[in-house]
């Protein structure tokens, strides 16, 4: 990571909520993002992580708390605000009327840059996206990989210094995903702040200097990824799996070995600072898993700490 | 990408002009991309909007017209049967038009094909997509009414230069639709809301006084149809098409210039309640 962030937080959320009647989407959330971090927002389908980012955007109203995107409210200040604002939402929304190039030139026209600045800048995304050879193609004749890399590039045309990606790697395929991955560090080198929700701890792993676990509208937790999972989880994770029929009762004669057990429908785990001590300790008592596996602990394994469920449902 | 940022890029200062909220003064983009996408895309709607009045004026301007043959005019002249019906329907194409574009396809780009919600991240206030989508429909409206008129000029209607100015008088009515129109899909949530616009207008279609004089009414059906406005609009183009002028044609062309101000103040106050949910 290069430089360490200082001056005031550029997005400052006090006490956010959004409810749509009774459904409290967003329940009283806080958080300071100083500029140049990576921020990010995990939590499965429903935890209110997109309703936070079009508040961000300042395409949602609040219903209460107070927000300031580089020291403004996006509600007064909109169209100022998302100047700056690169937004990849979790829906493609590109525009099926117009071509591929197009879509970049007209969403910059957009932000009232001038053509001049627009034309060289599309090809340099559509380079960036490696779609130019797509630049004439009908925006329904794309792959979904194409598109969600499309968005991507349109979300660079004004140079934001605030880029807001929802799920952004979701339906990409392994390869994809790890290109764009290394896109957004090197955005993150130039300084460009990053906000991103997504319900994959590798990729919260990878990008995130920083993040929040968000289940339910509320903050369960907060910190770096390694620290998370130390405060939240053991070293390592045993996973064993007896067939489902199993798993449930035989948890019970798993009781003692390791921290703690996590008896799942299709697994059982067991949390320990030492995995293959865990395991002995499981075969001395006679028991035979199907399989076995030892891993480090992940976000998942803090997410599920915190909330008692999965992160993808 | 760019040069290195720092904290001195991420302080910004704070518009004190009025509407900043709402408005990013650049509807000009809204409207470029309106055009690019009906070049390559959606010409072939457009068309099909232009033939449906025009349909109607062969059909009852010449059918109907041979049984009925002429009827009074505004000042009481007698004009011929499609002379008289005319006017009414480029009235009613105005209105048409201008509802179906501010009702309808705002509803569907809000909520199907997403438009609006890229609009909305970028720079754009919903202002500047709301202004730009009334020009849009105006535009729109304007071809429709230069093609009509140039129809009613092949069937011999158009007997004076006066009735040319049926064609700016048709974008008057078809902002005062509009404006009002935007507004109310603001309080639109579902199909079945939606589909009680055209419930409003087609009765008002058939009704305002577009194929027989209001005199067939009893006086207070007569007195509610004028208060609804596609009646002053058909009485507006009726006058302007034949240059056969009441003093009522000043009240019609009020009444159009309150609806697109009250209108206008009416969408503007519900834009956030349209575009940001």
């Amino acid at each position: 990571m290069s430089t360490t962030p200082s001056g005031p937080p550029v997005i400052s959320a006090q006490q956010l909520s959004k409810h749509y009647g009774d459904f409290r989407a967003v329940d009283g959330i806080s958080f300071d993002v100083p500029a140049g971090e990576s921020f990010g927002l995990l939590g499965p389908n429903g935890a209110g992580k997109s309703t936070t980012m079009r508040m961000i955007g300042g395409v949602s109203q609040r219903t209460s708390g107070r927000l300031t995107i580089m020291g403004l409210d996006p509600e007064e200040h909109g169209p100022e605000v998302r100047a700056h604002l690169g937004v990849v939402p979790q829906q493609d929304n590109l525009d099926e009327e117009l071509r591929v190039r197009d879509n970049l030139l007209v969403y910059g026209r957009y932000f009232g840059l001038p053509m001049s600045y627009l034309r060289p800048k599309a090809d340099e995304l559509l380079e960036f996206a490696q779609l130019t050879d797509k630049a004439t193609a009908k925006v329904d004749a794309l792959s979904g990989g194409m598109k969600r890399r499309l968005t991507i590039a349109r979300s660079l045309i004004n140079e934001p210094k605030i880029l807001l990606l929802d799920e952004p790697t979701t339906g990409l395929d392994p390869q994809a995903r790890h290109i764009l991955w290394d896109r957004l560090f090197r955005l993150k080198e130039s300084g460009v702040t990053l906000i991103l929700t997504t319900h994959y701890m590798d990729e919260a792993e990878q990008l995130c200097d920083r993040l929040v676990v968000v289940d339910k509208g509320r903050i369960m937790a907060e910190g770096s990824p390694a620290q998370l999972i130390r405060d939240h989880s053991t070293r390592e994770v045993l996973e064993l799996r007896f067939g489902s029929e199993r798993n449930t009762t035989v948890a019970a004669e798993l009781q003692g070995i390791g921290e703690r057990l996590e008896p799942l429908p299709d697994r059982v785990l067991i949390y320990a600072d030492d995995g293959e001590a865990a395991l002995e300790q499981v075969t001395s008592r006679g028991l035979r898993p199907i399989t076995s596996l030892v891993r480090r602990s992940s976000l998942e394994d803090v997410f599920l700490r915190l909330t008692g469920r999965s992160l993808v449902d | 990408m760019s040069a290195q940022l720092t904290a001195r890029d991420y302080a910004l200062s704070g518009s004190k002009r009025p509407l900043a909220a709402l408005y990013s003064r650049n509807a000009k983009a809204v409207i470029a991309r309106g055009l690019l996408a009906t070049r390559s895309s959606n010409w072939l709607i457009m068309v099909s909007g232009f033939f449906e009045p025009v349909l109607y004026l062969v059909s009852m301007g010449v059918g109907l017209g041979a049984l009925v043959g002429t009827v009074a005019g505004p000042n009481g002249e007698q004009i011929s049967y499609a002379a008289y019906i005319a006017p009414a329907l480029l009235a009613v194409s105005a209105m048409n038009g201008a509802v179906y574009d501010s009702t309808w396809n705002v509803f569907f780009k809000m909520n199907f094909a997403k438009l609006y919600q890229g609009m909305l991240y970028t720079s754009l206030g919903p202002l500047d997509v709301a202004i730009g989508e009334i020009f849009l429909a105006l535009l729109r409206g304007a071809m429709y009414a230069t093609g009509f008129t140039a129809v009613m000029a092949v069937m011999g209607l158009v007997t004076t230069p006066v009735a040319l100015l049926v064609i700016p008088a048709s974008v008057v009515i078809a902002f005062g639709f509009a404006s009002f129109g935007m507004g109310i899909t603001s309080y639109m949530k579902t199909f079945q809301q939606m589909e009680w616009i055209n419930f409003v207008m087609l009765p008002m279609f058939l009704f305002s006084a577009t194929f027989y004089p209001l005199s067939v009414y009893p006086q207070g059906l007569q007195w509610f149809i004028q208060a609804l406005p596609l009646w002053h609009g058909v009485e507006l183009l009726r006058q302007i098409s034949i240059a056969s002028f009441t003093p009522a044609a000043v009240l019609h062309l009020c009444y159009f210039l309150v609806m697109i101000v009250v209108g206008m103040l009416l969408t503007t106050l519900r834009l956030r309640k349209l575009f940001l949910r």
